[in-house]
Parts: structure tokens; C-alpha cells; sequence
């Protein structure tokens, strides 16, 4: 059924880079064992946020809330209902994904930067009820200890469960940009009116992509709890929700694996300058300020860029 | 097929559309023509439910769609193009044409299976139709400007219109291109039964292809006939033949 949808060179990488993945943690300390399971978390909250901005062409400027909406619920539901962790776990995603179709509903009357500030104002309540609501969140102490089942104790279990959802999420994620509902949200990006015009209800499927984003971001909230048994309002706060926009920004908007990229590079380079200096937040913005000057386009856009140029050039020469 | 009655629409004070009056018979091909700005493109627009209409009704097979969205006056049968270029630019042309197949299918929200594999066949006799079939897997924004415009007709009939709109299909396109352009929406007008509205600036093109024309001056609908009439009335002669 799904038969032609991928190069079979490409999948063959894919699984010879899972195989890597998986018996890496054997080879390396344990600190980077710790970094590639944060940059899963981030990547897949990075993609889950592209699917509506770089695929949906919707101005999702505050997505980290239900990253956090999905860390806060998962970290909720283990510590204050008796329900088994992988139930909450379950659950968690669908809560991220109910208040994607709350906040959506309200923002996606409006339009472009509009959209973005009543999502920004909508996320900041949310930000702030996490913040101040002491005897329920936690306040700003947030959550800490959350126990986890016996089975994800210890980084290289976790890991292995974060690879693995990570894996089954974006498979899920590529599928959906593959489908009709995918196809018809990049047609939306590029031309609304027209997209009206041949009979799609625009708003209501961009509404759908966002709670299919918010969902995935929910996911990554629970596997941010998984991996560091706690949450705090950080996670809710605009500032993420801006870095999740540069990775995507950076690894290549309009690529399905751009935001893995930016997430790797911009986690990595702030744990390994953050070791140097102080300063790192200087060198890391001069860093990606130059990224973005000299490939506008993004780094995993401008790899494929040059790819399928060299591929043309060579079935030129051969014809 | 389609009836519009007395329309008014106005931008401001500027009464864009100050009542157009339109009887289209099915099967028929029918003109539009009129100078710049009176109003050809908004009373499309109206029809189609881009834009609302301040007064006058629009009837469609007996149904009033009078401001109806226009998503649901596409499944309604009406498709349309537009005069300024509305494509899909970053997707393939094959997916461009997708699109309307599969949202007329009611497809447009799966989810789980491969949009690769749904309503090929039907996607590629659309594209074969129109000629574009060699260029199916372009991106559709590098396409030359004519094959953006047969695009732009090829996704409308994605949607199997029984009434199909096209504002302006041949604009800014060479004298070669547009006798062919027009020549192919005549061939497929006629093999698939369709009934078509058009506005068109080449006059010679009009008075040859349309089966009925309607002449619109500031807004108002000044004579709606037969090329013949239309051709002996006074007012349309002042206009367009030089008062001779």
C-alpha cells in the first residue's frame, strides 16, 4: 500500500542511521546519551510544530503551550489520579490535542500575525495559571519526582522508549503529510482562496492540522517528563515556543526533516559552547544569525538544494 | 442553468456590480465582455462567493446560492479560474490538479492512506486533456506562464464542474497561444457537456465561440444576446467597432 512513497536508497539509510541509534548508547557516555534523547524531545516538537507552519503556512507563534499542556498533564495525572502511568501517557496527547482545538478554534478566525498574537495572549493565560496556581501546578517550583514506571528507570531505558516513540511519531507525521489531508494543507499554504475554490473548507482543516500538531506536541511533552521526571512553566513560556520556530527556521521550513536538523544543531551547539564560555548565547546567535543569512532556505532545504541539482546535472550529461 | 438577478455589490462608494442580470442555459457557452473595470471579474466573484452581494439573487439549477462560501458553491458544481495566476506554486502540477479530485471525492481530510495512490487515473486523464500530462511531477510554479495558465483551467476541471467560470483564461498569453487556449476549452466544453462563462478581451474570440453574450458598462448589464444582436446594438457598437 504504501509501496514507491520513499526511495528505497533513502530507506535503506533511514534504517541503517536506526541501527546506529540504537546501540549508540552502548558506545558513548552517558551525558550524550542524555543530549540525543533531549534532541529527539525537541526535534519531534520541532516537526509537530512544522507540520503547521512550514507545511500549513499557519502563524504558530506560541506552540510550546501544548508541549507543556502535554507535560503538565502527563505530570498531573500520575501525581494527584492513581490511573497507571502508561494510561496518563496515553492521555496526556489527548489533552495537548483538546486544547489545540480549543485555542485553535478562537485563533484561527483570524489571520497571519492576528492569529499569532491572540495565540501568543491565549498561550501566556495558560503560562501564567501553571505559574500562580500554587496548590495545583506547583507554581513556579513546577513538579518534581514524578515517578516513573520501573521499566524507564535509568537514561539508556529511557532513551530506548524515546527512540522508539520518537520513530513511531514521525513515520506518523510523514504519513500524514503524504495523505489527502496533508497534499490539500500544503495547497492551502500556497493559495487559500483558490484552495476555497475547488471546495475545501480551509479554516476547518487548518484547524484540524493544528490539533494533529498540538497532539504530537503533546507527545513530546510526555517524553520531556520520561526523560527528566519533572515539569516546570518554563516549558509553557513563549521563549521556547520561539526556539522551536528557529529550528524549524534553521533545518529548512519547507522539508519534512529540517526541524531534526535544527534542533540537533541548535541543542548541540548550546550544550558545546555552553561548556566554553559564558557568553554562549553571543557566539550561538552570531552562529545562527549567519545561518540564516547565507541559506535563507535552511540547512537540511539547502543540502537537498544541492542534491538534486548534482542529481539533474548528471541525468543532463547522460542525455 | 444559472440565473442572476438585478446584483449589486460595491467597494466603498464605488458600486463595482450595480445590476447584472444573467440567464445561462445549459450547455451553453457564454461571454462576458465589457471594458476595464465594469465589473466582469467582481460579478465572478459574486457568483462564486468570494464576495457577498449587497442585493440581487443568484440562482443555480433552481437553488438560491445567494452568499453561500465559496467551498460550498464549488460542490455545488461551479468551478472556477481566476484571472491573476492562482496555483499551487510549490506543489506539483500533478498535485495541483489532485487537490480539487480529491476534495470533489470528499477525500480531502484522510488521513491514512497515501495521497500517492488515490485518484490517479482520474487525475492523469485530466492532465492528459489538457496537455500537461509530460509535466505532471514539475513544480508548478516553474512552469512557463501559458502552462500555469492551462494549469489554472486544469484545476477547475478537477472538480467536475457542470458550470465552469473562467476569468480571462488567456491573459497576457501570445495570439498563438490563445486561439489554442481557447481552442482547448471549446474541445473540452464540448466533450464533457459543459456549460461555460467566460470573459475574454479578444473580441473576434467572443463573437466566434460564445453562444450568447452579455455586455456589461459601469457595473450594468447593457445587453445580453446573441452575438448577432449584441453585434447590431448601438450602444456596443459606440463601444467596441468604433461607432461605424
Amino acid at each position: 500500500m504504501f509501496k514507491g512513497m520513499i526511495h528505497k536508497g533513502a530507506l535503506s539509510a533511514l534504517a541503517g542511521l536506526l541501527a546506529v541509534m540504537l546501540i549508540l548508547p552502548c558506545l558513548i557516555p552517558r551525558f550524550y546519551v542524555y543530549l540525543i534523547a533531549s534532541i529527539l524531545v525537541m526535534a519531534l516538537l520541532a516537526m509537530s510544530l512544522n507540520l503547521v507552519v512550514g507545511f500549513g503556512g499557519l502563524f504558530q507563534f506560541h506552540h510550546g503551550v501544548f508541549y507543556g499542556v502535554g507535560a503538565y498533564a502527563v505530570a498531573l495525572l500520575i501525581t494527584k489520579t492513581g490511573l497507571p502511568q502508561w494510561i496518563c501517557f496515553v492521555l496526556a496527547p489527548f489533552a495537548a490535542a483538546l486544547a489545540g482545538l480549543i485555542i485553535g478554534l478562537i485563533c484561527i478566525r483570524l489571520r497571519q500575525l492576528y492569529f499569532a498574537m491572540i495565540q501568543i495572549s491565549l498561550g501566556s493565560l495558560l503560562w501564567a495559571l501553571a505559574f500562580r496556581w500554587y496548590d495545583f501546578t506547583g507554581g513556579d517550583d513546577g513538579i518534581h519526582g514524578i515517578p516513573m514506571p520501573d521499566i524507564l528507570s535509568g537514561i539508556h531505558n529511557s532513551y530506548y522508549f524515546i527512540l522508539t516513540v520518537f520513530t513511531l511519531s514521525i513515520i506518523g507525521l510523514f504519513f500524514i503529510l503524504s495523505s489527502p489531508f496533508g497534499i490539500t494543507l500544503q495547497a492551502a499554504r500556497d493559495n487559500a482562496q483558490r484552495c476555497e475554490a475547488i471546495g475545501v473548507f480551509v479554516r476547518r482543516h487548518q484547524l484540524f492540522a493544528i490539533v494533529i500538531a498540538s497532539f504530537f506536541a503533546g507527545v513530546a511533552g510526555v517524553l520531556f517528563v520520561v526523560l527528566e521526571g519533572s515539569v516546570f512553566p518554563d516549558l509553557l513560556f513563549w521563549v521556547l515556543s520561539l526556539e522551536i520556530l528557529i529550528m524549524c527556521l534553521l533545518g529548512g521550513w519547507f522539508t519534512f526533516a529540517g526541524p531534526i536538523i535544527g534542533a540537533a544543531l541548535m541543542l548541540s551547539l548550546r550544550s558545546f559552547i555552553g561548556m566554553q564560555t559564558e557568553y554562549w548565547t553571543l557566539i550561538l546567535g552570531i552562529i545562527l544569525a549567519l545561518l540564516i543569512f547565507f541559506l535563507p532556505q535552511g540547512v537540511w532545504g539547502y543540502i537537498l538544494e544541492k542534491v538534486k541539482s548534482r542529481k539533474e546535472a548528471v541525468v543532463e550529461r547522460e542525455a | 442553468m444559472l440565473r442572476v438577478e438585478n446584483l449589486m455589490n460595491s467597494f466603498g462608494d464605488f458600486r463595482a456590480v450595480d445590476g447584472a442580470n444573467l440567464a445561462v442555459e445549459k450547455g451553453k457557452i457564454v461571454a462576458v465582455i465589457g471594458p476595464n473595470g465594469a465589473g466582469k471579474t467582481t460579478l465572478f466573484n459574486l457568483i462564486t462567493g468570494h464576495l457577498k452581494p449587497e442585493a440581487g439573487k443568484i440562482i443555480f439549477k433552481g437553488e438560491d446560492i445567494t452568499g453561500l462560501p465559496p467551498y460550498t458553491i464549488c460542490k455545488k458544481g461551479i468551478a472556477r479560474s481566476f484571472q491573476l495566476l492562482n496555483i499551487f506554486p510549490r506543489l506539483t502540477v500533478f498535485d495541483n490538479v489532485q487537490v480539487a479530485v480529491l476534495s470533489q471525492h470528499n477525500r480531502s481530510l484522510h488521513l491514512f492512506r497515501p495521497a500517492k495512490n488515490l485518484l490517479v487515473a482520474e487525475t492523469n486523464h485530466i492532465l492528459e486533456n489538457v496537455g500537461l500530462l509530460g509535466k505532471s511531477q514539475k513544480i508548478a510554479g516553474s512552469l512557463s506562464q501559458g502552462d500555469q495558465k492551462i494549469l489554472e483551467i486544469a484545476i477547475a476541471l478537477g472538480n467536475e464542474p457542470e458550470f465552469l467560470i473562467l476569468d480571462e483564461p488567456t491573459a497576457g498569453m501570445s495570439a498563438e497561444e490563445t486561439t489554442a487556449t481557447m481552442a482547448l476549452v471549446k474541445r473540452l466544453a464540448v466533450e464533457q457537456g459543459l456549460t461555460l462563462l467566460f470573459c475574454e478581451h479578444d473580441i473576434d474570440i467572443v463573437f466566434s465561440m460564445a453562444d450568447r453574450i452579455m455586455v456589461m458598462q459601469q457595473g450594468k448589464t447593457i445587453i445580453e444576446g446573441t452575438p448577432d444582436e449584441v453585434r447590431q446594438n448601438e450602444q456596443v457598437q459606440q463601444a467596441y467597432m468604433g461607432g461605424s
